[in-house]
């Protein structure tokens, strides 16, 4: 166990430390900035193009895809490093570099990793992620958007469905898409993955607004939308193994998200008593940031753990998801105890305290990272069934045809 | 490591292959000699600890793992002795492990003169003497200085003090927050059994009456000390909170309840898995306190006190929900659950409860945190 870098680790940090010096804060946004979502997709586009150009881009991708052909641990390095730095960077970037090129890396044809793999690097190609409908979210497989095929022989697909929950549907080029191709299968098997350009007449994204005031999610109608048989990923009937790469990389990837309590406990010592101190000074606040400073580094920690099993060849599997349940309910919890500590102030605070902005848009936001990538309740089904060995749920509609399903 | 640094995912962020071996050692060797059988007739004999169990830890050198090899150990480091508590918190082991070597050979390493070393630790790890550390004086500060030490005369009293019915010696905090090495065997020293919520470590009460006591030239240590002392109790706290896991699952896995085991209600598996995500945080809390202790001191007091939260926390929930996924049966002490369900307590408040470690975390943190009025 050794939280030192190797010789080439540490070389590898500081030319990363260097070249973000030199290149990330003309990038970096003020703490609770807002700006229009075309403006974030644009500002997002441009860091990519830096990162490409300075080579670090793609780092595990092969040079000839592109990517730099390294082997891992440097990826961890240079996110690491990355983090340090405010970036227009979110769900927008890092859909396209952190699902859709993996997906495509292990099932795509030759011809689709060279057309997709660069470009999306270069920051040329963004990405959403059509995947959840109304209806087919946890119970993922039950989605009912169905493609067949053209009746003009010309091997093409005609798609008809809706999607939800996208993020960013509205404003990238590309989608990673799966739909039913056989509904006389069972849910899992008959379902075939493909990448879809997002301006292919018949896809019509309407922004949802949600709780927080923005509108990063969208619903996706898909009428008589034609695909080429060359988009398809995988072959036809095992679009749920492709899913399983991108859901397998999603959480591996959400463990990563930096949720400071720092920030809390610098708020709460910011935060007047009305008795000559701060909130920090009181014995419940202080006991409530320090448990969640000691899970914030336990999950830290752990996902350290899982990345060495990475790096030694093992499959996490279900471990994967226990940094997520891990943090979101953490997230929340805090930014609650945030939330009241300057009473009526943090609910109503003067302009310019951008200190309780954040604080009131992560209590919001945190209702949402309770479900995405997997609800709480999934994730803790998925850690009792394949970590612990308790028996699976009940699955009324196992092994039965999907066209016979109720509901 | 400056501030952002700490968190630095390593890609060898996991045990030896060697410390991994080192456990599976330890684990077998209690499994053969700590049954809970075993335990029960310890409590029903009312015996202060699991001798023969010691005299097998010594044998196998596991007393002497961290101590010096120069004074008779094995000279091994924090995350070797972790993975030993881990197996003796798996186990709920009636030894006086944490007293004598985690806390009385290290103090001694720590604060002792070049003699006190050379008189004690090699006897510490052969487990021919046993070592306790004397921090509490009933409420109130949790290490409390009312014992004097004038002259070499030791006076006042500590209570309550693990293990210090088998101990031969013993590190007594004292006022000005020096130690003092005092022999509990002296006519000067009373020693009264207390009756200790924890049926499986005894605890006394000790009246010094102008002992002869020797000062320890290493003041200062103190906070070294409990630190070191917060990870490996985080290391048997992951242990044991494992061990009520996997007994909570066996149980549920095994009892039939309308129809089907009882393992398949979701309010069951979810109540696991919470316990799951918890135990796996903490263990690793403690792994990266381990290595902060053998590798980056400045580290340590944060890393400690994480370790110490997590710890009690993981095995909290896992004694708790142990004890009730078992249902009636659980509460008999023919069930096995009362064994961690009284350690946790007993763990819980040893070297400080939540609210002192709660502080240590916070003012170890860099910024701005101010220090609790």
């Amino acid at each position: 166990m050794d939280f030192n870098d190797s010789p080439a680790e540490a070389a590898f940090r500081a030319e990363a430390r260097d070249w973000l010096a030199a290149h990330a804060p003309a990038h970096e946004l003020a703490a609770g900035t807002k700006m229009p979502d075309t403006e974030e997709a644009d500002r997002g586009r441009a860091w990519m193009r830096e990162l490409y150009a300075g080579g670090w881009s793609g780092l595990t991708f092969p040079k000839a895809l592109g990517g730099r052909g390294l082997s891992g641990p440097e990826a961890v390095i240079f996110a690491e490093e990355e983090g340090k730095y405010h970036l227009p960077k979110g769900p927008f970037t890092s859909i396209g570099t952190g699902m859709a090129l993996p997906v495509i890396a292990k099932h795509g044809t030759e011809a689709q990793k060279q057309r997709f793999i660069e470009p999306t690097l270069k920051g040329d190609i963004t990405w959403c992620q059509l995947f959840s409908e109304p209806a087919a979210g946890s119970d993922l497989a039950a989605l009912r958007t169905k493609a067949v095929r053209a009746d003009d022989g010309s091997g093409d697909w005609i798609v008809n469905g809706q999607k939800v929950w996208s993020s960013w549907a509205h404003l990238t080029d590309w989608g990673i898409l799966v739909v039913r191709t056989d509904p006389a299968l069972p849910k899992h098997k008959g379902l075939t993955f493909f990448v879809v350009d997002m301006k292919t007449p018949g896809i019509e994204t309407r922004p949802i607004r949600q709780i927080s005031g923005a509108s990063e999610f969208n619903e996706t109608f898909l009428t008589d939308v034609r695909i080429p048989d060359a988009n398809r990923l995988g072959a036809e009937g095992e679009g749920w193994a492709c899913c399983m790469t991108v859901l397998m990389g999603e959480r591996l990837g959400s463990g990563a998200h930096r949720s400071g309590v720092e920030p809390l406990i610098d708020y709460a010592a910011a935060t007047p008593d009305g008795q000559g101190g701060t909130m920090l000074d009181d014995r419940a606040i202080r006991q409530q940031l320090a448990e969640a400073l000691a899970e914030e580094q336990g999950e830290r920690f752990f996902q350290a753990r899982l990345r060495t099993m990475v790096s030694k060849g093992e499959n996490p599997g279900a471990l994967a998801g226990m940094v997520k349940l891990a943090y979101a309910s953490r997230y929340q919890k805090t930014n609650g105890l945030a939330l009241e500590l300057r009473g009526l102030a943090g609910i109503a605070p003067e302009a310019g305290d951008t200190a309780t902005g954040d604080v009131q848009y992560d209590y919001i936001y945190s209702t949402v990272m309770r479900i995405a990538g997997g609800a709480d309740e999934v994730l803790r089904n998925q850690i009792a069934e394949r970590v612990l060995g308790m028996p699976g749920e009940v699955r009324m509609d196992k092994d039965v045809p999907f066209e016979s399903l109720k509901g | 490591m400056d501030r952002n640094d700490w968190a630095r995912a390593a890609m060898n962020f996991d045990l030896s292959d060697e410390q991994k071996m080192l456990g599976e050692q330890a684990r077998a060797l209690l499994s053969d000699l700590s049954s809970f059988d075993r335990l029960r007739v310890l409590i029903d004999s009312g015996a202060e600890w699991d001798e023969p169990l010691w005299r097998a830890l010594a044998d196998m050198g596991f007393l002497g793992a961290a101590i010096p090899e120069a004074y008779g150990g094995l000279g091994l480091g924090a995350l070797d002795l972790g993975v030993i508590m881990e197996a003796l918190g798996a186990a709920n082991a009636a030894v006086p492990f944490m007293s004598s070597i985690v806390l009385g050979a290290e103090a001694i390493r720590l604060a002792g003169s070049e003699a006190q070393k050379a008189a004690w630790l090699p006897k510490l790890a052969s487990g021919e003497a046993v070592a306790t550390f004397a921090y509490a004086e009933g409420p109130g500060p949790v290490f409390a200085t009312g014992v004097t030490l004038e002259g070499g005369r030791l006076n006042g009293s500590k209570s309550p003090v693990a293990d210090a019915g088998i101990a031969d010696v013993a590190v007594v905090l004292v006022a000005g927050g020096g130690f003092a090495l005092v022999e509990l065997g002296q006519p000067g020293v009373a020693r009264t059994r207390l009756d200790s919520f924890d049926q499986l470590r005894a605890h006394y009460r000790l009246d010094f009456a102008e002992a002869a006591a020797e000062a320890m030239p290493g003041a200062g240590k103190l906070d070294r000390l409990i630190d070191q002392a917060a990870v490996q109790a985080a290391f048997e706290a992951a242990g044991a909170a494992e061990a009520c896991l996997k007994m909570a699952r066996d149980y549920a896995m095994e009892r039939q309840m309308f129809g089907r085991p009882l393992a398949g209600y979701q309010a069951i598996k979810h109540k696991l898995a919470d316990v799951a995500v918890a135990t796996e945080l903490a263990r690793s809390n403690a792994y990266y306190g381990g290595w902060a202790a053998e590798s980056s001191p400045d580290d340590l007091p944060a890393a400690a006190a994480a370790a110490r939260l997590s710890g009690i926390k993981c095995l909290e929930m896992a004694a708790r929900e142990n004890l009730q996924v078992h249902g009636g049966i659980g509460y008999t002490f023919e069930a096995n659950c009362h064994f961690y369900y009284r350690r946790e307590r007993m763990l819980a408040v040893h070297l400080g409860n939540r609210g002192f470690w709660a502080d240590r975390l916070l003012n170890a943190q860099p910024g701005s945190q101010g220090k609790a009025a």
